[in-house]
């Protein structure tokens, strides 16, 4: 997986490609430890991302968990229609921000 | 059961129960699913189900050991339908028994646990699964329209 990192102040957007899964989702959990703590504003722009398993969900929530403990918020856009499905079966429609 | 039919037809595979080996079952899947009219969508589908259990076996079925999976893969074309069958030899373990995620709980109250195993149950026509021989079979089955 490439993650494309852009930070303005305390606003960071990060755009996935390829895929977030059991192999990759720890490159994005490692990415998120190592520069969350001063945002105030995440985004996330899926419009590269093709696929995404639980594996991939566990570290979206971890991050949304982690925004609002810092009261920040965070953002998912462009998601693709395979990468929707998952989200609406696990009912992360309903506690995540998707645009 | 789901193999009654056409069993000389399925393909197996034999990998070690490790996470790593999750690229060598998906190569292994793909290249059988490229053989028929299979939709890119149904694609991810089935990519996402063999990798939700194939990373539930190979993380729990043998803890703290190691052992094996066969996965094996029919395809039929009358209706055209994938059938693919995980087989470990490891603790008994029926994840189908398990509750299900809750999914109306807030952000902050969320567990991650068992989502995977509902993606699977939402996104195939069938799972099954059975205990024999000491070995634990779990059988998913997609049809493709």
């Amino acid at each position: 997986m490439t993650i494309n990192k852009i930070v303005e102040g305390d606003k960071m957007t990060l755009i996935l490609e390829d895929r977030l899964d059991t192999t990759t989702a720890p490159q994005l959990e490692n990415e998120l430890k190592g520069s969350l703590c001063d945002i105030k504003e995440l985004i996330l722009d899926l419009n590269q991302l093709d696929y995404i398993s639980s594996a991939g969900l566990r570290v979206l929530l971890a991050a949304q968990k982690q925004m609002t403990k810092q009261l920040g918020k965070m953002e998912i856009r462009n998601v693709n229609e395979t990468v929707m499905e998952v989200f609406e079966i696990t009912g992360f429609v309903d506690i995540i921000a998707i645009r | 059961m789901l193999f009654e039919r056409g069993i000389d037809a399925v393909e197996i595979i034999t990998v070690p129960a490790k996470p790593a080996a999750l690229e060598i079952v998906n190569t292994f899947i793909q290249e059988k699913l490229q053989t028929i009219d299979c939709s890119k969508h149904i694609r991810m589908q089935l990519k996402l189900a063999v990798e939700e259990i194939f990373v539930n076996i190979s993380s729990y079925a043998y803890h703290p050991g190691i052992g094996q999976v066969e996965v094996g893969v029919l395809i039929d074309s009358d209706p055209p339908t994938v059938t693919i069958r995980f087989l470990d030899q490891g603790h008994p373990f029926n994840p189908l028994k398990q509750p299900d995620a809750d999914i109306s709980l807030s952000a902050q109250d969320r567990e991650i646990g068992g989502l995977g195993i509902l993606l699977v149950k939402k996104t195939m026509d069938q799972v099954n699964y059975t205990y024999e021989n000491g070995k634990n079979i779990l059988t998913i089955k997609k049809e493709i329209e």
